[in-house]
């Protein structure tokens, strides 16, 4: 179970990240049936080519939910005050997305801003933004 | 163009119970192993009432309904030309298995990049539990790739 504190923790922390296996086509089957988006674009290559895709692309929130166990694993869920993000570029099937967090500020009612991000194993950024977490001294 | 007249249209809430097996599916979906989101005793353990709910997964439940994308048909546009744009939450109440959600949904801003290329479609969603308290509050954007 995650404990930190408030008071361990300081402007510039690193939140400790994550690697996630590289997205497979199964990982996506899993997520449309778990997450109850069946958007075709996401499992079905001759929908995705009528499209002008090369492949299917990756549920962007199966990689937010990537961030969330980044951030779930660092903190206790009921912390969590808020969680936005923006994605910028498509996901691909086989990236291998890492998850990274870091505390932008600190606040005297107990909160803390992570900027966040995750990007694949090239580099390139997938989604950035930020989550507000209350935490306990 | 999409019809910017839509903008304020409040879509058909809809009600949904929050089920353990679909929570332990999303678990093994995003590869999560943290017993606290698998098991009653480790969430328990860990202060919450049942299996939470986990920080992205208030968007999966306002999925079930027999047309998750009526909203794109209402809006004229193909679902193949989709792109989520940004997507955020608030959290306001902790939600745990066998809890029931209501989703209500307005349409908050459609507006357009680069000549019409790309179109925005803004929402904005309150959440609620069982007992009328709002949990979540979700704000998402889409992108359409004309």
């Amino acid at each position: 179970m995650p404990d930190i504190s408030f008071d361990a923790l300081n402007v510039g922390d690193a939140v400790p990240p994550l690697t996630v296996e590289p997205i497979s086509r199964t990982t996506l089957a899993l997520y449309a049936g778990a997450s109850g988006d069946h958007n075709p674009i996401h499992i079905d290559i001759d929908f995705a080519r009528r499209y002008g895709m090369d492949d299917v692309i990756a549920h962007g929130m199966l990689v937010m939910a990537y961030a969330g166990r980044m951030l779930t694993d660092w903190a206790p869920q009921t912390a969590l005050q808020s969680f936005g993000i923006r994605f910028s570029a498509i996901i691909a099937v086989h990236d291998e997305i890492t998850c990274t967090g870091t505390i932008s500020a600190k606040h005297d009612d107990g909160t803390v801003h992570v900027d966040l991000e995750a990007a694949n194993q090239h580099g390139e950024v997938k989604l950035a933004g930020e989550a507000v977490l209350r935490l306990a001294n | 163009m999409i019809d910017k007249t839509l903008i304020g249209t409040k879509m058909p809430s809809h009600s949904t119970v929050v089920d353990a097996n679909r929570l332990r599916l999303f678990a093994r979906a995003t590869g999560q192993t943290d017993p606290v989101y698998l098991e009653d005793s480790a969430a328990q353990a860990a202060g919450h009432r049942g299996l939470p709910m986990p920080p992205t997964m208030a968007f999966c439940f306002d999925m079930d309904v027999p047309e998750p994308f009526e909203i794109l048909d209402l809006l004229g546009v193909e679902l193949g030309r989709l792109l989520h744009g940004e997507q955020r939450f608030e959290y306001f109440g902790d939600v745990c298995a066998g809890d029931t959600l209501t989703y209500r949904t307005t349409i908050s801003d459609i507006y357009d990049k680069k000549d019409g290329a790309l179109e925005f479609i803004v929402t904005d969603t309150d959440v609620d539990n069982q007992d009328g308290e709002c949990v979540v509050k979700m704000n998402r954007v889409y992108i359409i790739r004309n």
